[in-house]
């Protein structure tokens, strides 16, 4: 028995709203990590619904690609389609596609969250072959954050190492921001002409100045931006305008020389396509990520589109020279075993002396 | 037995009688059977159920693997965050909770009402945003950091900070198992200890304290182990430092971000026989308690 000897049975009204009300914040929560669905206003009853699975940052990307293919679909198949979105850490939102959510595409932040669901069976193992660009539609890429007029005088990565100089970002073991931030600065002493060795140090260094490692990216923006922790916050070009913009003039981006590609998958889910017949209809939405409007609404959203024949940049883009993840690991398996493993890379930095 | 009753006993026998059997329960109170199958299916679906599967998880490792999973240093140094900051902060919230439960019963003043409602807030508020609140206020450009940062208090990104928002989480917890108990205390017994000449700290200790403090203790265990297991909040505060400030449910979602579910759940096991551990040792020591107020 867990009651005090005299405790009456007897719940305060207010304590009973208050557990209601509890109850409804689970329920809300749940929703958050489970599905946090949005769009499809006025679906019809003869419409096709899709439910696309994403990750944090494409939220606003991904109401504007739904508005525009829903026309562009209408038009060309005469058929309404309307698409609901999901958005979490782009982990749980791998596990819970595997677990069951009904995604009929998924576009999530990087290569292993896609492979995973691959792996349990859902999607073809061919994925990558089916759409152009490895199935990669845009790219963004790591920069730099910092405060109003760069008084510490950021510019590239080496900059990174001087003492007294205090750095923001993500855990990498949880959050995929955190992964290609760490994988940035490895490839940064690599790229230009550092050994393992060098970028081991370098990396090292710069944890050990990292004050907070929050679990997501947007905690980590929080942590930069509201609370004024750090002097230099990593994060994709995409996260980086929308922190700069809200930020009312506090804060610039600089672009370091190089930093790594962010290379985002998407892929239609076989299995809850082929059942939901809904597979034309996926594997359009995920096309129209390569039209030209698409692209267009894609550049709008600060994330880079792919063209077939690129030369430098996209327009309205800075240059800067990239390198990708399997440069830096070899591939992202490599990565994920050696560098965020348990025992990895990461790990190791932590280690107290004598382990 | 009525056999080896002398046939001189003055007691009626009906009175001898032994207590209410089970079959006597069933003839007053209609439903046994259908309530109790209720509990069972509901108790078993919604805990040993899922409990079952984390064990089976985890068995899956072997001893080895579960302890290669479960009892790394980095591990073991957040099974001790973890375990600190919530006998800390259920420590806290006992000695505050009962405070605030005497004070809402036993004292009249405008916005008693008022107060009492918004002891309940923390249970309606998702955690994540206490703990986004709290960090912001006790950073060095905080509200509250602002002053205490220079006099050498961090109460955001360190274990102080765990602490405050455990004790947030826990506290209506601790209040409202203590609240009705003091209503339920007779005042006659307080004012009779008072004439019988016993000084009012005798009076409060010897006479209400011994009352109150299995609830007391009820409220430490329930607030201890609603913070054993909280994430939202804290890892927004902690600065998730391994080895420093990392609690255990942040290396289970590390875990799960690469796809180790077994691992993950040999963490999980461990946390969970952490706290059933601490639960039967509170739940002894009420036991004694109870036995000895009465």
């Amino acid at each position: 028995m867990l009651t005090g000897s005299r405790a009456a049975p007897r719940l305060p009204l207010s304590s009973a709203i208050a557990l209601a009300a509890c109850g409804l914040s689970i329920l809300a929560a749940a929703g958050c990590s489970g599905a946090k669905r949005e769009g499809g206003s006025d679906a019809q009853t003869t419409a096709i619904e899709l439910l696309n699975v994403s990750y944090d940052p494409t939220r606003e990307l991904y109401r504007s690609i739904n508005e525009a293919f829903a026309d562009d679909y209408q038009k060309k198949h005469g058929t309404v389609v309307s698409i609901k979105q999901s958005h979490a850490a782009s982990g749980s939102q791998s596990r819970a596609v595997i677990d069951g959510l009904e995604a009929d595409v998924v576009t999530l932040a990087t290569w292993p969250d896609v492979e995973a669901i691959a792996k349990s069976g859902l999607i073809q193992p061919d994925w990558q072959a089916r759409f152009d660009n490895q199935s990669v539609p845009y790219h963004s890429v790591v920069v730099f954050v910092v405060r109003k007029g760069n008084p510490k005088r950021i510019a590239d990565w080496s900059d990174l190492d001087r003492d007294g100089i205090s750095i923001i970002t993500p855990n990498p073991k949880t959050s995929g921001n955190g992964k290609y931030s760490f994988l940035a600065a490895w490839g940064s002493v690599l790229a230009s002409g550092g050994s393992t060795d060098d970028a081991r140090g370098f990396v090292q260094r710069l944890y050990r100045r990292t004050p907070v490692l929050d679990t997501g990216a947007r905690a980590a923006t929080a942590t930069f931006s509201q609370k004024g922790i750090g002097d230099v916050h990593l994060t994709f070009e995409n996260e980086a305008h929308l922190e700069v913009e809200e930020s009312k003039g506090e804060l610039e981006i600089i672009y370091p020389a190089r930093s790594i590609r962010v290379d985002p998958p998407v892929a239609v889910v076989d299995t809850n396509v082929d059942r939901k017949a809904t597979r034309h209809a996926a594997e359009a939405y995920l096309g129209f990520l390569y039209s030209v409007d698409g692209k267009e609404i894609i550049r709008r959203h600060h994330y880079r589109p792919w063209f077939a024949d690129q030369q430098g940049p996209p327009e309205g883009f800075p240059a800067i020279e990239m390198f990708d993840v399997e440069f830096v690991a070899g591939s992202w398996n490599d990565a994920m075993k050696n560098l965020f493993g348990e025992g990895g890379e990461f790990d190791r930095i932590y280690q107290p002396a004598g382990n | 037995m009525h056999s080896t009753m002398p046939p001189s006993a003055t007691i009626p026998p009906r009175s001898r009688r032994p207590p209410p059997s089970r079959r006597a329960f069933r003839t007053v109170l209609p439903g046994f059977g259908i309530s109790l199958a209720i509990t069972s299916l509901v108790i078993v679906s919604l805990v040993i159920f899922p409990l079952a599967v984390l064990f089976l998880r985890a068995a899956s490792l072997g001893p080895a693997g579960f302890l290669a999973a479960a009892w790394t240093p980095r591990a073991r140094a957040a099974y001790a965050v973890s375990l600190g900051a919530s006998l800390a902060a259920a420590g806290m919230s006992s000695l505050v909770g009962l405070l605030v439960a005497w004070v809402l019963v036993r004292l009249e003043f405008p916005g008693r009402r008022i107060l009492d409602a918004l002891v309940d807030v923390p249970l309606a508020l998702p955690t994540a945003v206490a703990g986004l609140v709290y960090s912001t206020l006790y950073v060095e450009k905080g509200w509250l950091g602002q002053w205490l940062v220079p006099l050498g208090i961090h109460g955001a990104y360190s274990r102080l900070g765990i602490v405050l928002v455990l004790v947030f989480v826990s506290l209506p917890f601790a209040v409202r198992v203590v609240q009705p108990v003091i209503e339920s205390l007779d005042k006659d017994t307080e004012e009779a200890a008072r004439l019988l000449g016993a000084s009012r700290s005798q009076t409060f200790l010897r006479v209400v304290l011994p009352g109150i403090l299995p609830a007391v203790v009820t409220g430490f265990a329930l607030a201890l182990a609603r913070s054993l297991g909280e994430y939202g909040s804290v890892v927004f505060i902690s600065g998730n430092m391994p080895f420093k400030t990392e609690i255990a449910p942040v290396l289970i979602v590390s875990r799960l971000e690469e796809f180790a579910y077994a691992e993950a759940t040999a963490i999980a096991v461990v946390l969970l026989a952490m706290s059933l551990a601490m639960l039967v040792v509170v739940n002894v020591l009420q036991q004694r308690l109870v036995r000895n107020s009465q």
